[in-house]
């Protein structure tokens, strides 16, 4: 009897949450369609060396958008995500072909700033959005002290990598599906990983549970400065050149590609799988436009769109549910 | 007493910031130009005030809400409405016109999005900015933007010193602080920010509300960029760029909470003046840009460990 | 001293102050193991913190605290507390929302990790479900946010006793009971007398009187910081008990049912069928005091948030003639605006009635605020002052003055009462027969059987739809049970067709 309670009245506290593969359903849908219409357009797209040519960005924001995640896991947001990648795309540049020690040295303490401004957002209890908000000033004008004009060079290592090609398989896929892997078992199967999202909805109840926030809340950041690091690297290799101001589109870039993805801002509920499906959602808008003859011009028109119409089925399913 | 008092006014943190930095700045040229700076520090400030305000409003309705669409607003409303004026007195009705229209379309756009389609307003408000900036960039090929002569004059007139956009502006805060404290509207926001499920169980009308303040900010965006683009002689397509960031650190910093549900709009003019005081002062200084980034940065973390940190959650 | 030897808690002359407040005064108590212990006492007389000195979440200013004859009173905290096998479930819930059952059990269990964990917690989880709660119907793999709140509560209490690398010793149970149904509290009370025959002891704190004189084997009675009797629970009547507690006797409800026999055929306010459907509609008039009743979430909340929505509408399935005001029993997340003072927290109901085109005048709010002060007898010394220094009844007279302050028509109550102390429970039952009697309509959803006896005419739910209409004079706890569940006379016969 108690059964058919539970199920003829209505859930406690609200929205009701979809499973998780419910979630990434629908964003792996619209890039399903995406890639049709692409390549109905342009069948030569459908070419390994067509993908490549398509997909080359893909690497950099895929990234970007698993260290967006991290943070989104928490209920925080990453402004100064953008800013952190140039800075790690200029010290690359600069350091890494020429004077191996120190680039690798410098890179290490970004990522160890990165988990230290975690620690520190949670030790004052300050909010995220104005912390890295700071902090986007910070690294850029890092950046462009290290690189005041733009320059450097991609070492060699870094572009072999970069330019890696698999058997059928273009990289950017192949990457893809491994980082979907990786970052599905760190946030959805590891015993660690529960403990993670559960401080981005009862940050109290874990707690009480004997847990350290600070400790996790840096751990987080500290994922998303790798994942950053990532990021500025793979841009480094694709670019083959450094600039201060490479990484700016990433911020918004990597928030849109995490909600499209299946994230919530608030909740800790994030899908790692979508926020990879989301970044090339993003991506391929671009490819998209210029494949129908449209210019670029509209390319953000398209990106909006898409955010608008995935969020507005979502926000539709939630309310039939 | 005085921890009270440091509480419940908060905006005094940036205040003392930007007479330090204001001081350091005049000390650092031997006392020399002190009113000027002022006087140049009130102008400029005055557009990261307008759009702060519409954020503050935004921010002060909950948690989650956020406008990211200011700078696109900002950059189709000063393209479309140079666009319109010709660089022509006689098209300066109908420029402030489209500007103002630009403004409550957009507004209405996020209010749709969100309250309609059920987005969360930070992608909302970033797609709709998405699709602004888009239609900037296309209008902008070709097309000659340049303000009408009277709409520059007015940008860039003085009375004793003060520029009249920031007399306005100073008017216009009080006005919303004073809305804000005594009317319906202010105490409907305040009550949504702090417990949106409780205000509708009390009757507030957050639809009405809520719709309210995305149209204002979007609305202020709009003003914003038709007096920037004045003020800078015509538009251009990184004119808005750093007001997506500004229009959040001037109201955080000056003391508006980003959980919603207190805001205070002195702050956003203080924080405005602190804000551009210190691009001033290191430049001045002569500071490389890439310094100035960071000490920028780092003065805003550490004004906001000072003036919040300290409150338990 | 013999009283203390084989105890598994003890502890002594704790006291503890938040700034001017001094929550507990030297409080001594000793545990023994494999008891049922009930702490008992007003609003504010210090149970809560002292169950979170216990559990190590706060760290008393003085006293000793010893856990199986070992003074662990310097760095005791919540790992410590875990390690000794002493577990708390809240009030407020702890469990995330976002992650499922199995992993809630988790965040419990430190040592819960590496290769196959998953399958080792939901096999805890179901074990100790189906231990406590038979029947429960929880899918172990489900995301807590998707269940009702009772369902929530079972989790959350069979998480408590399931057990890893430590032993469980003690369970402290914080009103655990007002979230659950009544079959659920009840396997709750049978299970603990099972658990404590095995050694494991239980602490209860509640409000329900009669729940803790039956199941519970010592009840301790906290007044103002200090515990100040503890008796066996079958030496003990309701009435010493609340006499303990400093309280005056219960008077009885005074409602008279003659006085109240015309309200019928007064305007009907509300005329509401239910969110389930049914043959029997929701039926309120002015000046009557209608109850809903039923086992939690089983519509009752639902049907009155309905009646909000449907303020001065007629149509057909849900008319409601008149302007309404709705009362919540969840002060943090449906009542009170943290940031605001009393006044501004009671005015907010009133607003369009005080403004003068769109505008507020701070003499005259000042002015209704302190008017309602005085009427509901608000314990401040002024209404300026933050509405969270106000003790938990305190505040939520001030939503309930809020409510009526409004003026409207309807007032609906969603279980006002739930943790206010008994004293000003019967204040506020006091004030709404008064505005009853002036002719506002009342529509009181609670879940204590004993607060109907307040109310003119009940409805009882059962899933989604009213089972049974009891007027007053046949109101009986009984029947109110048996309806709960479906067995009322016409059930019964349409279950035989």
């Amino acid at each position: 009897m108690q059964r058919e309670v539970a199920r003829a009245t209505p859930p406690g506290g609200g929205a009701v949450r979809r499973r998780l593969s419910g979630r990434v359903l629908l964003p792996a849908l619209a890039l399903l369609v995406m890639v049709a219409v692409i390549f109905y357009l342009q069948p030569r797209a459908m070419s390994y060396t067509g993908m490549r040519l398509v997909l080359r960005y893909s690497l950099p924001l895929m990234f970007a958008a698993m260290a967006q995640l991290c943070i989104i896991a928490a209920s925080d947001i990453d402004l100064g995500l953008g800013a952190y990648i140039g800075l790690v795309n200029s010290l690359s540049a600069l350091l890494l072909a020429e004077r191996p020690v120190l680039g690798v040295v410098s890179l290490v303490a970004c990522v160890l700033a990165y988990a230290a401004m975690g620690a520190f957002i949670e030790a004052r209890r300050l909010p995220s959005i104005v912390v890295t908000l700071g902090a986007s000033f910070v690294w850029l004008g890092l950046a462009l002290l290290v690189l005041p004009t733009p320059g450097g060079s991609s070492p060699a290592w870094l572009t072999t990598l970069v330019g890696l090609r698999p058997p059928y398989v273009p990289l950017p896929i192949v990457a893809g599906v491994l980082l979907a892997v990786v970052g599905h078992w760190l946030f959805m199967r590891s015993s660690y990983g529960v403990v993670l999202r559960g401080i981005g909805s009862t940050p109290q109840a874990v707690q009480r549970a004997g847990w350290s926030l600070l400790t996790a809340r840096s751990v987080l950041y500290g994922l998303a400065g790798v994942f950053g690091l990532l990021a500025g690297l793979v841009l480094t290799g694709v670019n083959t050149t450094g600039d201060a101001n490479f990484g700016a589109p990433y911020t918004l870039l990597s928030i849109a590609a995490v909600i499209v993805g299946g994230g919530e801002f608030f909740g800790g509920v994030v899908a790692p799988v979508g926020a990879v499906i989301g970044a090339f959602i993003m991506l391929l808008t671009g490819s998209l436009l210029s494949f129908m003859n449209v210019s670029t011009d509209w390319q953000l028109s398209v990106q909006g769109a898409i955010l608008i119409l995935v969020l507005g089925t979502r926000a539709l399913q939630r309310r039939r549910a | 007493m005085t921890r009270r008092w440091l509480d419940a006014n908060p905006w005094i943190w940036s205040l003392l910031g930007a007479v330090l930095v204001w001081g350091l700045t005049v000390a650092s040229v031997e006392g020399r130009g002190g009113i000027e700076t002022l006087s140049t520090a009130l102008g400029f400030a005055t557009f990261y005030v307008i759009v702060g305000i519409g954020q503050m409003l935004v921010i002060s309705a909950g948690p989650g809400n956020i406008d990211l669409s200011i700078p696109s607003v900002m950059m189709l409303a000063g393209y479309l409405a140079m666009g319109v004026m010709h660089a022509e007195d006689s098209g300066l009705a109908l420029g402030v016109l489209v500007a103002l229209g630009v403004g409550l379309g957009a507004g209405i756009a996020n209010v749709v999005l969100i309250r309609g389609l059920k987005i969360p307003p930070m992608i909302a408000t970033l797609a709709a900015g998405f699709v602004m900036q888009s239609m900037t960039i296309a209008y902008s090929r070709g097309s000659t933007a340049k303000p009408a002569p009277l709409l520059l004059q007015f940008s860039l007139a003085r009375v004793a010193e003060i520029p009249v956009i920031a007399i306005l502006f100073l008017l216009v805060a009080g006005g919303v602080a004073f809305a804000l404290a005594r009317s319906t509207f202010g105490r409907s926001v305040l009550a949504i920010g702090q417990n949106a499920r409780a205000a509708y169980l009390a009757g507030v009308p957050i639809r009405r509300t809520m719709a309210a303040v995305y149209i204002i900010s979007s609305l202020l965006a709009s003003v914003a960029g038709l007096l920037l683009a004045a003020y800078s002689g015509g538009a251009s397509l990184n004119m808005a760029e750093d007001f997506l960031l500004m229009s959040i650190a001037v109201v955080v910093l000056g003391g508006t909470s980003i959980a919603g549900g207190q805001a205070t709009v002195t702050g956003v003019w203080t924080a405005s003046l602190f804000l551009y005081l210190i691009v001033t002062m290191l430049n001045v200084l002569g500071v490389s840009a890439g310094l100035r980034y960071v000490i920028t940065g780092l003065i805003i973390i550490g004004v906001l460990a000072v003036s919040k940190g300290r409150k338990t959650a | 001293m013999s009283e203390t030897t084989g105890s598994l808690v003890v502890l002594s002359g704790i006291a503890k102050q938040f700034g001017a407040v001094r929550a507990l005064a030297g409080v001594d108590l000793t545990i023994h193991p494999g008891e049922v212990l009930a702490v008992v006492g007003h609003n504010g007389a210090g149970k809560s913190t002292l169950m979170q000195v216990l559990i190590g979440t706060i760290a008393p200013d003085a006293g000793r605290i010893a856990v199986g004859g070992r003074d662990e009173s310097g760095g005791y905290d919540v790992r410590r507390a875990h390690a000794l096998g002493i577990r708390c479930v809240f009030q407020e819930l702890s469990l995330c929302p976002n992650l499922r059952v199995f992993e809630n059990v988790r965040i419990l269990h430190h040592r819960l990790m590496g290769l196959g964990w998953p399958r080792r917690a939901r096999r805890l989880v179901r074990e100790a479900l189906d231990e406590i709660f038979p029947d429960h119907g929880i899918d172990a793999d489900a995301a807590v946010g998707d269940l009702p709140i009772g369902q929530r509560q079972m989790v959350e209490i069979a998480r408590a006793f399931t057990v890893t690398d430590q032993p469980v010793r003690l369970v402290i149970l914080d009103e655990p009971t007002s979230s659950l149904g009544a079959r659920a509290a009840e396997q709750l009370m049978q299970f603990t007398r099972r658990a404590a025959a095995r050694g494991i002891s239980c602490i209860f704190i509640s409000h329900r009187l009669k729940e803790v004189l039956e199941h519970t084997d010592r009840v301790v009675v906290m007044r103002d910081g200090q515990a100040v009797s503890h008796d066996r629970a079958a030496d003990l009547t309701e009435a010493q008990l609340v006499e303990r507690m400093g309280v005056m006797a219960l008077a009885a409800p005074a409602v008279a049912a003659s006085a109240r026999a015309g309200a019928a055929d007064r305007a009907v306010r509300v005329d509401i069928r239910p969110i389930a459907g049914g043959e029997i509609r929701l039926l309120a008039h002015a000046g009557e005091v209608v109850g809903l009743a039923g086992l939690d979430g089983h519509g009752q909340r639902g049907t009155l948030l309905l009646a909000f929505a449907s303020a001065g509408s007629h149509a057909a399935e849900a008319k409601v003639l008149g302007s309404v005001a709705y009362v919540s029993g969840d002060r943090p997340r449906e009542g009170v605006f943290p940031l605001w003072s009393i006044g501004r927290n009671l005015t907010i109901g009133l607003l369009r009635r005080l403004a003068h085109g769109g505008f507020l005048s701070p003499a005259e709010e000042r002015a209704v605020a302190e008017d309602w002060r005085q009427r509901f007898k608000i314990r401040t010394p002024d209404v300026g002052n933050p509405i969270l220094s106000l003790s938990g009844g305190n505040q939520q007279k001030v939503l309930i003055a809020r409510a009526f302050a409004g003026g409207a028509d309807i007032l609906l109550l969603d279980d006002p009462m739930r943790g206010v102390d008994i004293g000003t429970k019967q204040e506020l039952f006091e004030q709404i027969r008064r505005e009853a009697d002036a002719g506002t309509c009342f529509l009181l959803y609670t879940t204590e059987t004993q607060e109907l006896q307040n109310c003119d005419r009940v409805y009882v739910f059962y899933r989604g739809a009213i089972t049974e209409e009891i007027a007053r004079a046949e109101l009986t706890e009984d029947r109110v049970l048996r309806a709960s569940f479906g067995q009322t006379g016409e059930a019964e016969r349409a279950d035989a067709a």
